[in-house]
């Protein structure tokens, strides 16, 4: 048809000029109505990080927005449309999180040294501050004169301000100590007014200066030793003291009744000449310390060594153990002879759709050595220490672990061998390969080039299993020999998490934690390098 | 150039409004400025966040309505679990993002303030309005760090079928057990790590508190579980458990069901544990003694705390001590959670239940639970060796409870 011909090159050369990111058709408006929702959320996230003053999280953001919106606006850029996603996922899930934890692993952040220096010089100098001894309580007033801001008191004796009778009315500011003011009113307990000066309500104290008010302090007289009142709740005034000042310039914090000077060293403390510190401290960067530490600290180096061997036995005996058995019921069930194999196939799913949390504490207090049913009903009232052994309690949190790994390896071995070709096995029949020959050379490589990925996967996920060994043991029984609190079932992320305090056993470490975290992720990461780059070679066979 | 109109307009939309949000650019920056809050929303200013735990979630919610009808204060309320509090609040409060008050236990103390966290709270002359072990267990260096609403400890709950009389002496108990023939004696929750703070009368009846305590309550890291005393005590344990009558099998589960069950006389366990014996005949009795002095309990007292980093101070302590130390709240709250009131009127108001004033007088005996921060240190080897030696894995007692001292010592030094 010659007539058609000059049409298809018209329709040919408009979809030529014009990209998918200027095709306005339906697609485009899909398009700007999910991207203004992303947009809508990303300035909603922008202004909620800028208003909490989390500037890094607040860039990371913006640039994230900014790139989204240029990959799809833009003519180029096609790949990105379709991995872009992926890749913030990745960035801020994986690649931020791995990054803050190195960052973490380089400082000494823990208890002791939980936030930044300005926050320790606060909390020190509250802390500090008590109350003057036998002094009273003041119903107070906030008031205000050209933008600054006054107690006003009932004096009840002369000790609160110079020449005052009972029942008269002094006011002071930062700068002016309490004085005597005439012609002011009270209601007995509180100020009403006060001439010059107007009187803040509650509502206005909280709502426009809260900040100020919490940190006024009105000296009591010229003499520093009375002290000065503030008010904590805005309504009641008491006489304080400050036993610490902080030197601002000087950096330098120094306690008033004994003189001694306390200077900021290294490691994120105040100290003194004579080595003592002052309580709370912030965090500062300590290098390779907690490198050094997770190493060559004698305490844990004994154990570290005995845990190491222990995890990586029980991530790859757990994968071997549950694969054999997966491996070996997917082909019984595969046999076309077997009645009834769907139920069988649906029983066997049954400890896979229980959730791991759970599973683990029941499978705990079914092996107690005195109530636990597998001693009581099964063992007819054995009194086997299942979980208090330490051998035993190795070989229960494999069992359990088995018990809860097997589904999913019957799962892909029944996949993969349902999709094995049959014209290869027929061919081997021809040959004369037995049952025990087929399934060496033939059914087992094919299906470890499906499955060898998988199994790498279930190996760095077991590596990592924490859920079952804090359900099922905590790690127990302890190590009677050394002297940390582990046990002869502590995988090596368990040990992180008790070494490092987590648990509460120990003061919190979590410089400590991140170093030996990023130790497991090293010896994660190289094992399941070496694992991918040998399933290669697994490929050859086809 | 549609592109560039929508990034244009994206761009001029964000800076329009982060400039209306006037925000302090700073996390660090512990003075805040006075316009702090958000400019597009200037009803909440002023408004309070408080964590508590789903028992305490009722009174302190009607306690924060009856502080917004006087006040106008907006009071958020999040309920949060017991045990993450305190790992989430010292995470959190100098990030900018943790709670202006929380619930919290006494023990936390020396943490807290090591983390610089907390604020101290000045209670005036409403201070002597409370029990004075609440005042102390809340007080370092002279300085009250949070205000208390309840006090709990453990003590001997007689099932008064089976043991018509209080025991005075853990021997006498045993031997009411044996003739009332139950199937456990006296049941101590253990379980295979131990528990350290049902043992801890026990431990202290022969003399072996765990740390030096001053004359006002208060402790010195110094280490006190050893020695004579201490062998004494690990001794016991391991007679104790060669006999059946401790058992690290016993976990709170397991102690608890039996007693419901009248397998046992004797449970020794704290108010918490009574909703799971509703109709048994119980009184609360001091708990008997093992070697010959006071059986004395550790005391805990619940509290709450106000963060450092409050950008409402004013609002936080007007809540806590005018608010939530009246006798209206600190009643409700003992409804709610059936802990024994830290404020003293109301305090005898519930002692009028027999149960309680139980709990109350076995709690005059003891001794508040350390706060400094070196106890932490101390659990995670404490209860691993108790159960060790009961169970017999532990050969020589005596040795046992000396390589405890010392990894103990280790661990805090």
């Amino acid at each position: 048809m010659p007539t058609t011909a000059p049409q298809l090159d018209k329709a040919e050369r408009k979809r030529l000029r014009t990209s998918h990111a200027r095709d306005y058709g339906p697609g485009f408006i899909v398009k700007l109505v999910l991207m203004a929702a992303i947009n809508a959320l990303g300035v909603f996230g922008l202004l909620a990080t800028w208003n909490s003053g989390a500037m890094g999280l607040f860039w990371g953001l913006l640039a994230l927005l900014v790139a989204a919106d240029y990959v799809y606006f833009s003519k180029r850029a096609l790949p990105l449309k379709y991995i872009y996603p992926g890749l913030a996922f990745l960035l801020v899930f994986q690649i931020f999180v791995v990054g803050y934890t190195v960052y973490v692993s380089f400082t000494n952040y823990g208890d002791g040294h939980n936030g930044t220096k300005e926050q320790a010089v606060t909390a020190l100098l509250a802390q500090n501050e008590r109350r003057v001894e036998g002094s009273a309580a003041y119903p107070i007033a906030v008031v205000e004169r050209d933008g600054e801001l006054g107690f006003a008191v009932v004096a009840q004796d002369v000790s609160i301000c110079e020449g005052a009778q009972p029942g008269d009315v002094c006011v002071g500011t930062s700068e002016d100590p309490l004085a005597r003011v005439d012609d002011a009113t009270h209601d007995g307990g509180a100020v009403t007014s006060v001439p010059g000066w107007s009187v803040l309500t509650f509502q206005q104290i909280v709502t426009e200066h809260q900040a100020e008010v919490t940190s006024l302090r009105v000296p009591v007289s010229d003499n520093p030793e009375d002290g000065s009142i503030r008010t904590t709740d805005g309504r009641n005034a008491f006489a304080f003291k400050s036993s610490l000042e902080w030197d601002e310039d000087a950096g330098t914090m120094t306690d008033v009744t004994t003189g001694t000077v306390f200077s900021a060293n290294d490691r994120g403390l105040f100290e003194a000449e004579d080595g003592t510190t002052l309580n709370v401290g912030w965090r500062v960067s300590v290098g390779f310390e907690n490198y050094i530490t997770a190493f060559t600290d004698a305490r844990y180096s004994g154990p570290f060594v005995r845990i190491l061997v222990w995890t990586i036995a029980f991530a790859f005996l757990s994968v071997a153990t549950t694969f054999l058995l997966g491996l070996f019921l997917a082909i019984v069930f595969n046999d076309a002879r077997l009645k009834g194999r769907k139920i069988y196939r649906t029983l066997m799913i049954f400890p896979y759709a229980i959730p791991g949390f759970l599973a683990a504490l029941i499978w705990s207090g079914m092996l107690n050595r005195s109530f636990g049913f597998i001693n009581q009903v099964l063992l007819g009232g054995a009194s086997i220490g299942w979980l208090t052994d330490p051998w035993l309690a190795r070989l229960s949190v494999l069992g359990v672990n088995l018990w809860l790994g097997f589904p999913y390896m019957f799962l892909i071995c029944t996949g993969a061998l349902q999709s094995l070709p049959g014209d290869v096995m027929e061919a081997a029949k021809v040959d004369g390969a037995g049952k025990w020959r087929q399934w060496r050379s033939i059914t087992m490589p094919l299906l470890l080039v499906s499955t060898a990925p998988l199994l790498i996967s279930s190996f760095a996920f077991n590596f990592n299993n924490f859920t079952l060994i804090y359900m099922l043991t905590r790690g127990g029984p302890r190590f009677t020999d050394v002297s940390v609190p582990l046990g002869h079932t502590d995988i090596l992320i368990s040990m992180v998490y008790s070494v490092s305090g987590l648990d509460g056993t120990a003061p919190r470490n979590f410089g400590l934690a991140s170093a030996l975290s990023i130790v497991v992720f090293i010896i994660v990461g190289t094992i399941s390098a070496i694992g991918f780059r040998q399933t290669r070679k697994l490929e050859e066979v086809m | 150039m549609r592109r560039g109109i929508l990034l244009t307009a994206a761009a001029a939309a964000t800076l329009a409004l982060t400039a209306c949000g006037g925000g302090n650019g700073d996390a660090g920056d512990a003075t805040p400025t006075p316009d702090d809050t958000a400019a597009e929303t200037p009803a909440a200013a002023g408004a309070l966040t408080v964590w508590v735990d789903e028992t305490r979630l009722g009174p302190v919610q009607d306690a924060a309505n009856a502080f917004t009808a006087e006040t106008g204060t907006q009071v958020e309320i999040v309920q949060k679990n017991f045990e993450d509090i305190r790992t989430d609040f010292i995470a959190q409060v100098p990030t900018g993002e943790g709670p202006d008050i929380t619930v919290g236990a006494h023990d936390w103390l020396g943490e807290l303030t090591q983390n610089g966290v907390v604020a101290p709270i000045e209670l005036g002359d409403k201070a002597g309005d409370f029990e004075d072990v609440a005042i102390a267990a809340f007080t370092q260096d002279g300085q009250v760090f949070g205000l208390p609403y309840a006090i709990e400890n453990i003590a001997l709950i007689r099932n008064t079928d089976l043991a018509p009389e209080a025991p005075a002496t853990w021997d006498d108990a045993i031997a009411v057990a044996t003739a009332a023939g139950t199937e456990f004696k006296v049941l101590v929750q253990t379980g295979t790590e131990g528990d350290p703070f049902h043992y801890y009368p026990l431990q202290t009846s022969f003399g072996a508190p765990v740390f030096e305590q001053n004359e006002d309550g208060s402790y010195n890291p110094v280490l006190k579980l050893g020695g004579e005393p201490g062998h004494n005590f690990a001794n016991w344990l391991a007679e104790q458990g060669q006999a059946g009558n401790l058992s690290v099998d016993i976990t709170s589960d397991i102690a608890n069901e039996a007693f419901a069950d009248g397998k046992a006389p004797f449970l020794i366990g704290g108010p918490w544990t009574l909703s799971n014996f509703e109709g048994l005949n119980i009184s609360v009795d001091p708990i008997p003694s093992a070697g010959g002095e006071t059986a004395a309990p550790f005391v805990g007292v619940q509290g709450f705390y106000l963060s450092a980093q409050s950008q409402n101070a004013l609002v936080a302590n007007d809540f806590l001590v005018n608010f939530l130390a009246t006798e209206d709240v600190q009643t409700a709250l003992y409804e709610a959670g059936g802990r024994p009131p830290a404020l003293t009127a109301a305090a005898e108001a519930a002692s009028a239940d027999p149960i309680v004033a139980g709990f109350r007088a076995v709690g005059a005996e003891g001794v508040p639970m350390p706060s400094i921060p070196q106890m932490a240190s101390v659990w995670a080897f404490w209860g691993v060796t108790q159960a060790q030696i009961i169970s017999g894995q532990a050969a020589d007692p005596a040795a046992a409870w000396d390589q405890m001292v010392s990894d103990i010592q280790g661990a805090i030094d």
